[in-house]
């Protein structure tokens, strides 16, 4: 039963009555927790597949317009061409706090305004292609970087939830029933103290009376 | 103040210059093992790399999973979608859920 031998006193049984309190009250909150967790992830992870899909089609059509630019030009010119980027991306992070998980927030920023800074080529030797293909990825940009941001949070909150998850677990299937077990053992074994101490005192007083008083023997005497 | 990796070979990645993203074209998984540690290291908060490259480090690329930067994503490269994105935001629905119960249908 008590895989841990408990030391059966009151001290003792204090200490697991406190620990059983403490465990459901920790267990509820726990709870609380990954039910409110579980639920925003759910709603994440929907955005994150949603946007995940949304990239990885643009990706494609960005690739393909490469592609088409590629063949319309010799690979010397659109390596010079892309050589130099006039543009930068910088990225401004900060952290979110949802249900006790840091899950990050970019915000970006470009080194310059202009949105034609993407082509960092002069236009007599590129194929127009190139300026399309080129234009395709930008506008896929801004959900790349929002997919970023989704995408870690829901890593994150997945693995938080996991642990939340087996927490809450080895307080009701462990913890909580070992200390209602260990209470249950220590209760029985102190009331059968007690009344074994009783009951030898009981016996200790019928043996003091009857040397005090000699009942048998004046029974004997009577009958 | 972060900057933007990407991480793939060379034909997949080179567009992203021109964003303004910086592009590092490697295809030997040592080497892009190693690239990919130095770039986690500093100043880069979101690395992109190339699904193909990414399914010969999965191992290192698991390593930044539990840390809220930088976050590592995977793009589908020029020879095609292998699906691995999509796998990933799988596998973390069922190490939260416990079972695909979203988008194990499709």
């Amino acid at each position: 039963m008590a895989s841990t031998q408990v030391t059966p006193t009151r001290m003792e049984l204090t200490r697991q009555k406190k620990k059983l309190v403490t465990a459901t009250r920790g267990h509820k909150l726990l709870k609380d927790k990954r039910d409110e967790l579980m639920r925003q992830f759910l709603e994440m992870v929907r955005e994150n597949m949603t946007l995940r899909e949304k990239v990885e089609a643009g990706i494609k059509s960005a690739n393909t317009n490469f592609v088409i630019a590629k063949a319309g030009m010799s690979e010397e010119i659109l390596r010079v061409a892309l050589m130099a980027p006039k543009q930068e991306v910088y990225l401004e992070t900060s952290t979110k706090n949802v249900m006790s998980v840091d899950i990050p927030v970019f915000e970006y920023k470009t080194r310059t305004a202009d949105t034609n800074d993407i082509y960092s080529y002069g236009f007599a030797f590129t194929s127009s292609d190139l300026d399309d293909a080129v234009k395709s990825l930008a506008d896929i940009l801004p959900d790349m970087l929002l997919l970023a941001e989704r995408e870690k949070a829901c890593q994150l909150m997945a693995s938080e939830i996991e642990k939340t998850r087996r927490r809450v677990n080895a307080l009701e299937h462990v913890i909580i029933p070992e200390a209602q077990r260990n209470i249950k053992y220590i209760t029985m074994k102190l009331d059968e103290n007690e009344r074994s101490s009783q009951i030898r005192l009981m016996k200790v007083k019928d043996m003091m009376l009857e040397e005090a008083h000699h009942y048998k023997e004046k029974q004997q005497a009577q009958a | 103040m972060y900057k933007i990796a990407v991480l793939g070979d060379y034909d997949s990645i080179y567009g992203f210059a021109a964003l303004g993203l910086d592009t590092f074209p490697v295809t030997d998984p040592a080497e892009a093992a190693k690239e990919l540690h130095r770039l986690a290291g500093g100043e880069y908060a979101v690395i992109y790399i190339t699904e193909g490259l990414a399914a010969q480090i999965g191992h290192e690329i698991g390593k930044y999973k539990e840390q809220v930067l930088p976050s590592i994503i995977l793009i589908p490269g020029v020879s095609g979608n292998t699906g691995m994105g999509i796998e990933g935001v799988k596998k973390s629905v069922e190490q939260a859920v416990g079972s695909d119960i979203l988008f194990s249908e499709k």
